[in-house]
């Protein structure tokens, strides 16, 4: 698609409201960041380094095959770690544009005028991050971004393309959290490409603030043999989040498997799906969240498995729990088969309450009700079964040792 | 004398509404080994549920001492860390909290130094468990190793069992009865320790012999005696003997602190 073509869609679009989620005032939010310093100076401070442990990403660390900052729309750190040169590319979206790999590629599996959020990236574009794996490189060490928000009431316009290429593999960390705004828009525009053979683990953190507002629009492009990994944490407080990424398992054999461990928190309206669509003979997904309804918090955990094609086999689990009064979990699960009667779809849903008898018995162990109710709650969420780097699962347990005992 | 490990004073128990225990009175010393016998539905469990503060057995009227301590009121975990733990029964599954991580929790909050889990696990033969979710899908008899490991690792003042052998080979008894002699320290020189174990069949105590005995029925201790005397007896007469015995122990002193004087006049009312 031409730029033009980008500008001439999106502009139809601007005031499209998306399918999904509390529909926002685009005009409450802006995008012209009002201090340039400001994210300067907030690279300097030793809160939002903190910040950006929080969600996973260690800036000081040295073993990272890249990372890659931004705060507010200023691209603050970008490098390719010792023994990567040439094994991967990390640059600022803005900055390539014109680079074949990302013009080629740039709104080419999300469109630009699906709602107001993408047409707003298109239109106001802010920053993002492009990487690639060459072919045939296994990455021993995780690659890591941070796009972090200081500033209040901005509008983060962020629009990522990642491409794995052939035989190639990465993990990658990416984490979303605030350092001192109290109220802002984050929209992340994500375009992936796994390959032929290859492998993208992408593990994200999100950890928001009560006044922000985040709408993530993704589409995962899988190859022949290819593997897409998703985990996604959201751990924090937000105004209202809502995203349905889209994976489609296009090559013979390609397989995905999403994880999601999602903590209701205060006043949070979150609307989170996947949907997965079949096309390659012999494709197969596995989509599993788990969802905690904490305060006064309303999720909406969607998932729609979509069958194009006879050899596929897909399952979706979706259980959540209710730990206040106040707040709700809606479990929608759905599945999709078009003229391919081999097709193999199977959804599993349930809400339920903690068991007292559990909590009891773990007491009755030696744990206070609050590291009980942690436990289970821990165990319900399935966290260790996502292999988290230990700076994160840390971070995991933190807010689970917080949130049921306080939500009770 | 000792203080006792625990006394159960004059103790009434209801579940939900219906009342289930009605005065039961029980001492428990040092170094002893106690059994618990009765009809199912008499009250055994309720009576080690209450001990250990499990919520649900709501305490009517009576006292539960530990140590000279009134921990009545005092919840499980509260009891845990004062050295009262129970083997159950039929523990709840619990996904996602493995053996192994709710041992080895326990194990690093431990006080004093210790066996570690791997040393406290491999003579259980319950290496292969310790990935395995709490109770999750495991055999009757990986339920009561389960168990018996946690408690190994609580180390327990007083530990109570319910039915530990029940739902387990024979090979299986052996090693769960070596658990426990472990746990108090039956197999040493002598031990403070103290047990109170509820059983059906009386298998576990060829392993881990009893010093008393004593007879609850539709919630009431109806006999109290030397352990081997009241199975004999119990396989003569039925629990329905015990009742008839009931109207002649009512005579006899009923002091909680004095079970052996009871205990003598439990063997001779049984026999009649």
């Amino acid at each position: 698609m031409t730029r033009e073509e980008v500008l001439r869609r999106a502009a139809v679009a601007r005031e499209k409201p998306a399918a999904f989620g509390p529909d926002l005032d685009l005009a409450a939010f802006h995008v012209d960041q009002l201090a340039r310093e400001t994210a300067e100076r907030a690279a300097r401070e030793r809160q939002m380094r903190e910040a950006a442990l929080g969600v996973g990403v260690d800036l000081a660390a040295g073993q990272r095959a890249g990372t890659f900052l931004q705060v507010d729309q200023s691209v603050i750190a970008r490098r390719v770690g010792a023994g990567y040169d040439g094994r991967i590319d990390v640059l600022p979206t803005l900055e390539a544009l014109e680079v074949p790999w990302v013009a080629e590629r740039l709104w080419s599996i999300v469109a630009p005028d699906t709602d107001k959020y993408t047409a707003a990236a298109a239109l106001h574009p802010t920053g993002g991050f492009c990487l690639r794996v060459r072919p045939g490189e296994r990455l021993e060490e995780p690659v890591q971004a941070c796009l972090l928000i200081a500033e209040t009431a901005l509008s983060q316009n962020i629009h990522n393309v990642v491409v794995v290429e052939e035989g190639a593999t990465v993990h990658v960390i990416t984490g979303c959290t605030v350092n001192r705004a109290v109220g802002g828009l984050h929209i992340g525009v994500s375009e992936y490409f796994v390959g032929k053979n290859a492998s993208l683990t992408f593990t994200m953190i999100h950890r928001w603030a009560p006044g922000l507002h985040v709408r993530p629009r993704t589409t995962v492009v899988v190859g022949e043999g290819g593997t897409y990994v998703s985990n996604y944490l959201l751990l924090g407080e937000v105004a209202s989040l809502q995203m349905y990424p889209l994976t489609l398992l296009r090559g013979r054999g390609a397989r995905a498997r999403f994880q999601a461990v999602l903590c209701g928190l205060g006043d949070s309206v979150v609307d989170i799906g996947s949907r997965v669509v079949h096309e390659g003979e012999g494709s197969a997904s596995e989509t599993i969240s788990r969802a905690i309804g904490a305060d006064r918090s309303k999720i909406w955990a969607r998932g729609q498995l979509v069958a194009r094609t006879n050899s596929c086999r897909a399952r979706l689990e979706c259980r959540g729990m209710l730990v206040s009064p106040a707040a709700s979990i809606i479990a929608i699960p759905e599945l999709e088969a078009h003229g391919v009667p081999q097709a193999e779809l199977s959804h599993e849903a349930a809400i339920s309450p903690i068991a007292e008898e559990e909590v009891a018995y773990l007491m009755a162990r030696g744990l206070s009700r609050e590291e009980a109710l942690a436990a289970i709650t821990r165990g319900f969420l399935n966290v260790d079964q996502l292999g988290l780097p230990p700076a994160i699962a840390r971070s995991v347990d933190e807010v689970l040792a917080a949130t049921p005992a306080g939500a009770l | 004398m000792d203080r006792p490990v625990l006394e159960v004073c004059d103790l009434s128990v209801s579940v939900g509404e219906r009342p289930v225990l009605k005065g039961v009175s029980l001492t428990v010393r040092p170094g002893e080994v106690h059994v618990l016998l009765g009809p199912n539905g008499g009250g055994k469990t309720t009576l080690l549920m209450a001990v250990m503060g499990m919520p649900g057995y709501r305490v009517t009227d009576g006292r539960i001492f530990y140590f000279g301590e009134d921990v009545t009121a005092l919840p499980a975990d509260g009891r845990v860390r004062k050295g009262i733990a129970l083997s159950f029964q039929h523990p709840p599954a619990v996904r996602g909290v493995t053996v192994g991580t709710l041992v080895g929790q326990i194990v690093k909050r431990r006080r004093s130094a210790g066996p570690s889990l791997e040393e406290l696990s491999r003579p259980l033969g319950t290496d292969a468990l310790l990935d395995r979710d709490l109770n999750v899908g495991l055999s009757g008899g990986e339920v009561k190793r389960s168990e018996l490991l946690q408690l190994l690792a609580l180390d327990p003042a007083l530990a109570l069992f319910d039915e530990p052998e029940s739902g387990v080979d024979l090979d299986s008894i052996a090693v769960v009865g070596a658990g426990m002699r472990r746990l108090l320290d039956r197999d040493g020189a002598g031990s403070a320790k103290a047990a109170l174990i509820v059983t059906h069949t009386g298998h576990i105590l060829n392993e881990v012999p009893a010093d008393h005995g004593h007879v609850l029925v539709r919630g009431e201790i109806v006999c109290r005696g030397a352990p081997d005397t009241l199975f004999a007896d119990i396989r003569a007469h039925g629990y329905e003997g015990c009742l008839t015995c009931r109207r002649c122990l009512s005579t006899l002193a009923k002091s909680p602190t004095e079970p052996a004087a009871r205990a003598a006049g439990g063997e001779s009312v049984a026999r009649q």
